[in-house]
């Protein structure tokens, strides 16, 4: 929360996607997510139009091309999975480079390497362009249920807090000139683990206290109603019937 | 274990999406039978406990390290329904925040992570603290079973999701061999830590330990009756807990092969069809050097295969049995050594 009171996610901004309102742009994500992953993976070309698609949204949001691609490198472990697959796969088989690889399973590495990546890609753009306090709005406009939508509030509000408070118990224990090399140092860190728990708990009735204190009655006020007008849903929603015609003719061809 | 977008098909997808959100909505209410009105603010701050105790890097050797999963200390320290909760809350807002697990695998990955985990270490472990002695040492143990059973129970649920709806045409058999492997020795990780974090919270705050409640009252009970109670018990207890404790552990073990070869020999109807569609026979010697015996015993032929899905399961669990109950063992030895004199009287 130190600077700018915006999360590292975020990357702030003024462009027409910044502006959008989140239930927009989080039904667009989602939407073009399923088109993507509905698509048959032996259209490769579709798969590159919808990376294209996600580009010009890159590009009309002004995330930068590197941002973007570091964001992406959460994939890493998957991809060593998808790597192993055509090796594993069952059928027949081609020779690629002196090793025998399964033809399906290679088929099955680039879909999983591709469909992944695109749905990667949608979710580092909606939270690169959506503050976490409008994604939790645009949730509970679409129909989260609010309890749901208030735990997930809780969670990000002192998602900081307690991880903050999980670093000062390490500078604690590394001041004390403790160093976790190995299983036999479980105990230690299990015992930070506890007493974070503890914290956090104790910090949730603090919280419930405040909160009663100040009138809550189970429900949390809506003083922010976010509401889009039907241009915002047409501009936010093209994006997923853009992949939608690909996806159709990627059946059709 | 994050589910990417594509790995599983649409349709199955969508069904484990149903799943998960009737799943979420049954523990809403639970949740809110339990907590009231204090749910959210409190729900909240244990989904964000779950979400830093994540990043918290357990070194295992030689620069590796491993993280906990959290599903069983959630159902152990907050109960079922709050568990499912917040580790569903917190793969809400990795999907959604971290593109940590694909969207649409977002149904998948609650129903693997978030139920599954949960509900089996909760039973499992409702199941134990029963049977075991009311002491502390009875929740730490409860908690390491519940643990270690919770995430091969994960892992046989995603190889069930697989067999219906994965993507790709790796056998069943090999998939559940690997998923069930790994996830046997991440699942001694995690009962490890799960039990001493469980342990360090119980000696603390007893009454915070959702799965400790039955346990705190009788206590108190004893209090009353310090004078009388405390010295008898105190060493007879001891003596016979140890052996209580094997034999359950044992019984659980067998419950446990009994479950996992029903499911192993359950898949082969998955394998049967591909290797049908395949011919699998065909290469078998490759994959006979290719890696470990049990692979060798996995694409035989089908009357092999569905017992060698048995046969990798029963191993799999006497490797579990053998490893856990050292760790557990020499968690207990340290445990009962530095404790018993407070144990009887908390």
């Amino acid at each position: 929360m130190g600077a700018g009171h915006a999360h590292r996610l975020y990357r702030h901004g003024h462009s027409a996607v910044h502006a959008l309102p989140p239930h927009t742009k989080l039904a667009a994500a989602f939407g073009f997510v399923v088109v993507v992953v509905s698509t048959p993976r032996e259209a490769m070309w579709a798969f590159g139009l919808y990376a294209v698609l996600l580009g010009v949204v890159a590009y009309a949001a002004r995330v930068p091309a590197g941002f973007l691609l570091k964001r992406l490198l959460i994939e890493v472990p998957f991809v060593a999975f998808a790597v192993l697959m055509p090796f594993v796969a069952e059928g027949e088989r081609v020779e690629v480079l002196g090793m025998s690889l399964s033809v399906s399973g290679l088929w099955g590495a680039w879909n999983v390497l591709a469909k992944g990546t695109l749905g990667v890609a949608a979710s580092v753009l909606l939270a690169s362009t959506t503050e976490l306090r409008s994604v939790l709005l645009g949730l509970q406009r679409l129909r989260l249920p609010p309890l749901l939508v208030q735990i997930a509030s809780f969670m990000i509000r002192y998602g900081d807090v307690i991880t903050d408070e999980m670093r000062r118990m390490r500078i604690a224990r590394e001041s004390r000139g403790f160093e976790a090399s190995g299983v036999r140092h479980w105990g230690v860190l299990a015992k930070s683990a506890g007493a974070l728990f503890i914290r956090s708990y104790e910090r949730g009735e603090r919280v419930h206290l405040a909160m009663v204190s100040r009138g809550y009655a189970g429900s949390m006020p809506v003083i922010d109603e976010v509401t889009a007008s039907r241009a915002q849903w047409s501009y936010a929603l093209a994006l997923p019937f853009a992949a939608l015609v690909v996806c159709v003719l990627g059946w059709a061809l | 274990m994050h589910v990417p977008d594509g790995f599983i098909d649409a349709p199955i997808s969508a069904a484990t999406g149903v799943v998960a959100a009737t799943a979420v909505a049954v523990s809403l209410r639970g949740a809110r039978r339990e907590l009231d009105e204090r749910t959210a603010p409190l729900a909240g701050l244990v989904a964000a406990f779950i979400f830093a105790v994540q990043m918290l890097n357990f070194p295992v050797a030689a620069g590796t390290s491993g993280h906990l999963l959290g599903g069983a200390l959630a159902a152990i320290l907050v109960g079922p329904y709050t568990g499912v909760l917040c580790v569903s809350v917190v793969l809400l807002m990795q999907g959604i925040l971290f593109a940590d697990g694909g969207l649409t695998a977002l149904g998948v990955n609650i129903t693997d992570m978030a139920v599954v985990t949960t509900v089996v270490a909760y039973a499992v472990f409702r199941g134990l603290v029963k049977v075991l002695p009311r002491r502390r040492g009875s929740i730490t143990a409860a908690a390491f079973v519940a643990a270690v059973l919770s995430v091969p129970a994960a892992a046989v649920a995603f190889t069930l999701i697989y067999a219906v709806g994965g993507t790709t045409d790796v056998s069943i058999g090999k998939v559940a061999t690997a998923m069930i492997g790994v996830h046997v020795l991440i699942g001694i990780g995690e009962a490890a830590i799960t039990a001493l974090t469980v342990g360090a919270v119980v000696a603390v705050r007893p009454d915070l330990v959702y799965g400790a409640r039955g346990l705190r009252q009788k206590l108190k009970l004893r209090v009353d009756g310090e004078l009388v109670d405390v010295p008898d018990t105190a060493p007879v207890a001891a003596a016979r807990s140890h052996r209580k404790v094997w034999i359950t552990g044992l019984v659980t073990s067998l419950v446990l092969a009994g479950f996992v070869s029903f499911y192993a020999s359950a898949s082969p109807d998955g394998l049967e069809k591909v290797a049908a569609d395949k011919g699998i026979d065909a290469r078998t010697e490759k994959h006979a050097t290719s890696d470990s015996p049990l692979a060798d015993y996995g694409v035989r032929d089908v009357e092999n295969a569905r017992l060698s899905g048995g046969l990798a399961g029963v191993i799999g669990v006497g490797v579990t049995v053998v490893a856990g109950s050292t760790v557990f063992w020499a968690v207990r030895r340290r445990r009962s050594a530095d404790t018993t004199p407070v144990s009887t009287g908390v």
